[in-house]
């Protein structure tokens, strides 16, 4: 339904470009694209009127008028402003004193047990004394899943007394948790809706006797429309300090961020990017922006690859390259690296208009690409030492003896062999091209 | 078991919005209608080319007309969801297996233990398969719900293969004769290829001791979501083909609008809708109930009527 947002406004002012001046006409048309692409991303109707009416000003404005590709001009403006929405600078949670403590609430199922043992997690890393406090004293096993994640990430957990009420349960803990002497305590509390009068009224209860200075809001990333209800009465009731947006694994474009944070201003703290103890990371708006536009997380791609290609690996590789002595040898390093990256489909979901690529073609090319590398590996180490560090030795009868060994057919051979040349020139030229973008940029 | 409007009363004041005003006004289907109409659609989570869709059809059908626009509307969203089915545990065949997917934390165990509850309710016997071996505790969550219900469980150990306690579970059933076997899953992101085929490989497991394929695979789906559960449906159907939709936590205020793309894109029916955390806490989904429920107005005076009952 929606190629991308990149696209459709492309296509919008594909026949400006000769004079570089927005209509109100374009710009008109431009909004209803960016509307759609917000709605699809699940931010408020509301929300997305009032940011559509505010970039349609903007973007009326010089700076467009007098661009050579308003297309591009025109997503920046609106990605610029839910990142700035989204908030510029980075905020964390308020650890002083001590005990610092945290509440985590949310709806059923958002993901705050889980999410209570990767932050029991990460402050334990950080060298403190952490205490989980289980004060979901309804659904079934609910303690016992706490128990279990504290296990795991080896920190205490107090666990509720027979019949006892989570406001009970709440000052218990306190009490304990500062005798103990511990840093931080952290209160896992059930789900419930922001209607449910009565349940609310404990969390109010909990937030009295345990006088937290975090109370976060935790919230699955692929929350509907009613995230701006939910978030703001929760935040008149119980007074919110930040959210924890989860499952950004998965393809949800994450809209709720916006509107939440719209109505109620606050951070967006940390996401959680998976089930385990450690999937959970930072806050990036620029990431956030271009995830709700659907337009990829190019930053996310960048920074997997560096997290996975081995940084000794590049340098040497470079080295090689200056001097011109790239082989098969390297080559085939790099196809490892490159394996190790997963399969091509999953690195689609993080590029530009990715996630619209239709299933069929996205299997055809997972399995296509590894088929591939699979092959272009058999034919490396078909080669022999030396024909692997010098590409140019391989011609007629070793071609054949290759294509033999490695069980494919001497067209695939000089197909590797050419590929390799071009790769060869291209990461030459991509080497340039830094160089005169950093030369430009000092 | 719970009535829709008993449990959907909680929110009847928030729900009679602008819409409802404009439903009472009677100078034909105008922009205004529209317009609140747009909204009140987008705000329930119905994709954008659905609303796009049905104000067209509006504009041009009736625009101008003096007619009951409400009554116009209802029948358009109610038709949208398909003939309403109540589900009832068949004769055959024996024992009835239905698989349960969804990704995290939707509702699948328990919706899994309302349906053991319902079964158990209908005078079957029920087994219910704890197949989530990964989510801590997980299986105690299933185990502690068998015990209220009352009925057969088995459950794999934390990290315990999935597929292989699918099979014990069908085994059991069959030895022990039960009437019915609800194998409840591990959340799982659909964009999860490896988790995906983990799905793959239980319904084989399920295949191979039943020589059948599982005789329903329903998705959970949580009414709180937007746009995006109409992907998970997608996906989902793509592994493990879906034959019906249980929509949960329609006790909150959320519409789960997305219900009507992944109706018609599935060509499957909303089978059950999860109205609270208690085991008698599960519906026939109703589709004008649900309609009312999202165009918010006739709702109030039914729950006005319905409490005199
Ligand atoms: N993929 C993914 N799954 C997550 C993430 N965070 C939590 N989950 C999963 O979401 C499901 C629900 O998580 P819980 O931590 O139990 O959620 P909760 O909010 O405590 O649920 P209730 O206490 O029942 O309201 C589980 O299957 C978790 O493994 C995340 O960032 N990514
Ligand atoms: N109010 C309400 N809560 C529900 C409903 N269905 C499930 N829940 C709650 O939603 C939360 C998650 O339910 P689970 O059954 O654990 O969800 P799940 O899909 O099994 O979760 P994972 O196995 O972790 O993926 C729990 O707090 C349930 O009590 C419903 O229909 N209404
Ligand atoms: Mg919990
Ligand atoms: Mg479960």
């Amino acid at each position: 339904m929606f190629d991308s947002l990149t696209g459709a406004l492309q296509k919008i002012f594909k026949d400006l470009r000769g004079y570089g001046k927005l209509s109100e006409r374009n710009v008109k048309d431009a909004m209803r694209e960016v509307r759609l692409a917000l709605l699809e991303a699940d931010v408020h109707y509301e929300v997305v009127r009032e940011f559509t009416a505010r970039v349609r000003e903007q973007c009326m404005g010089d700076e467009v008028l007098d661009s050579v590709t308003p297309g591009q001009q025109v997503i920046k403006r609106i990605h610029d402003e839910i990142v700035r929405l989204l908030g510029h600078e980075r905020q964390d949670f308020d650890l002083s004193g001590k005990p610092a403590s945290v509440m985590l609430l949310g709806l059923h199922g958002a993901g705050k047990t889980t999410t209570a043992g990767k932050l029991a997690l990460r402050w334990k890393g950080e060298g403190k004394k952490v205490v989980l406090v289980a004060c979901d004293i309804r659904r079934p096993a609910a303690v016992e899943q706490l128990q279990i994640l504290g296990k795991q990430v080896g920190v205490d957990v107090i666990t509720p007394e027979k019949g006892e009420s989570v406001p009970a349960l709440g000052r218990r803990a306190r009490k304990r948790v500062e005798a103990e002497g511990a840093d931080i305590a952290l209160y896992d509390t059930g789900g419930r809706f922001q209607i449910d009068e009565e349940l609310v009224r404990e969390l109010k209860d909990l937030k009295e006797a345990v006088d937290p200075k975090n109370v976060a809001l935790v919230v699955d990333a692929a929350i509907g429309q009613e995230s701006v209800h939910v978030a703001e009465t929760f935040h008149e009731a119980v007074g919110l300090t930040g959210l924890i947006l989860t499952k950004l694994d998965g393809d949800a474009r994450g809209g709720a961020a916006l509107s939440i944070q719209h109505v109620t201003g606050c951070p967006i703290l940390l996401v959680g990017v998976g089930e385990r103890a450690e999937d959970l990371e930072p806050f990036y708006p620029e990431r956030m922006a271009s995830r709700i536009l659907g337009m990829g997380d190019v930053v996310s791609l960048v920074e997997k690859a560096q997290s996975v290609v081995d940084q000794d690996d590049m340098v040497r590789m470079e080295e090689r390259l200056r001097r011109n002595t790239f082989n098969f040898e390297d080559f085939l390093g790099q196809l490892k690296q490159m394996e190790k990256m997963g399969p091509l489909e999953n690195l689609l979901d993080m590029l530009p208009g990715g996630m619209d690529v239709p299933e069929e073609a996205r299997r055809r090319m997972g399995s296509d690409s590894s088929k591939e590398w699979g092959r272009a590996k058999a034919i490396i180490q078909s080669m022999t030492v030396t024909e692997r560090r010098n590409p140019a030795l391989i011609k007629g009868r070793r071609r054949e003896r290759i294509a033999r060994g490695s069980g494919t057919d001497k067209r695939a051979v000089n197909d590797l062999l050419k590929r390799f040349e071009q790769m060869k020139r291209m990461t030459k030229q991509m080497k340039k091209m830094e160089k005169r973008l950093r030369a430009g940029r000092k | 078991m719970v009535t829709w409007i008993d449990a959907l009363s909680k929110t009847r004041n928030k729900l009679s919005g602008a819409l409802a005003k404009v439903f009472r006004k009677s100078d034909g289907l105008d922009d205004d209608t529209l317009e609140e109409l747009e909204d009140t659609l987008l705000g329930a989570d119905v994709s954008m080319s659905l609303v796009m869709e049905w104000t067209e059809a509006l504009q041009k059908g009736y625009r101008g007309l003096q007619v009951s626009h409400r009554e116009i509307v209802h029948d358009l969203l109610v038709g949208a969801l398909g003939e309403p089915v109540a589900f009832e545990w068949p004769e055959e065949p024996r024992p009835y297996t239905v698989l349960i997917v969804g990704v995290n934390g939707t509702g699948k165990t328990t919706t899994a233990a309302k349906l053991a509850h319902h079964a158990r309710k209908a005078r079957l016997k029920p087994l219910l398969a704890a197949t989530d071996t990964f989510r801590a505790a997980g299986a105690d969550q299933l185990r502690v719900w068998a015990e209220r219900v009352n009925c057969d469980v088995v459950a794999g150990q934390q990290g315990a293969d999935a597929a292989a306690v699918a099979y014990d579970a069908v085994d059991a059933a069959m030895a022990r004769n039960s009437d019915a076997v609800i194998i409840d899953t591990a959340g799982r992101m659909h964009t999860k290829q490896p988790l995906m085929n983990e799905l793959g490989k239980v319904r084989r497991a399920i295949k191979s001791r039943l020589e059948r394929e599982p005789d329903e695979t329903w998705i959970v789906l949580d009414a709180g979501m937007g746009q995006n559960a109409i992907i998970q449906a997608r996906q989902f159907h793509e592994m493990a083909p879906v034959t019906g939709v249980v929509v949960t936590k329609l006790d909150g205020s959320s519409k789960a609008g997305f219900v009507f793309s992944v109706v018609k894109e599935l060509g499957v029916p909303v089978r059950f809708a999860g109205l609270g955390e208690g085991l008698d806490d599960l519906a026939v989904f109703d589709p004008s109930a649900f309609v009312d429920a999202l165009l918010g107005s006739k709702q109030e005076e039914t729950v006005q009527s319905g409490k005199g009952r």
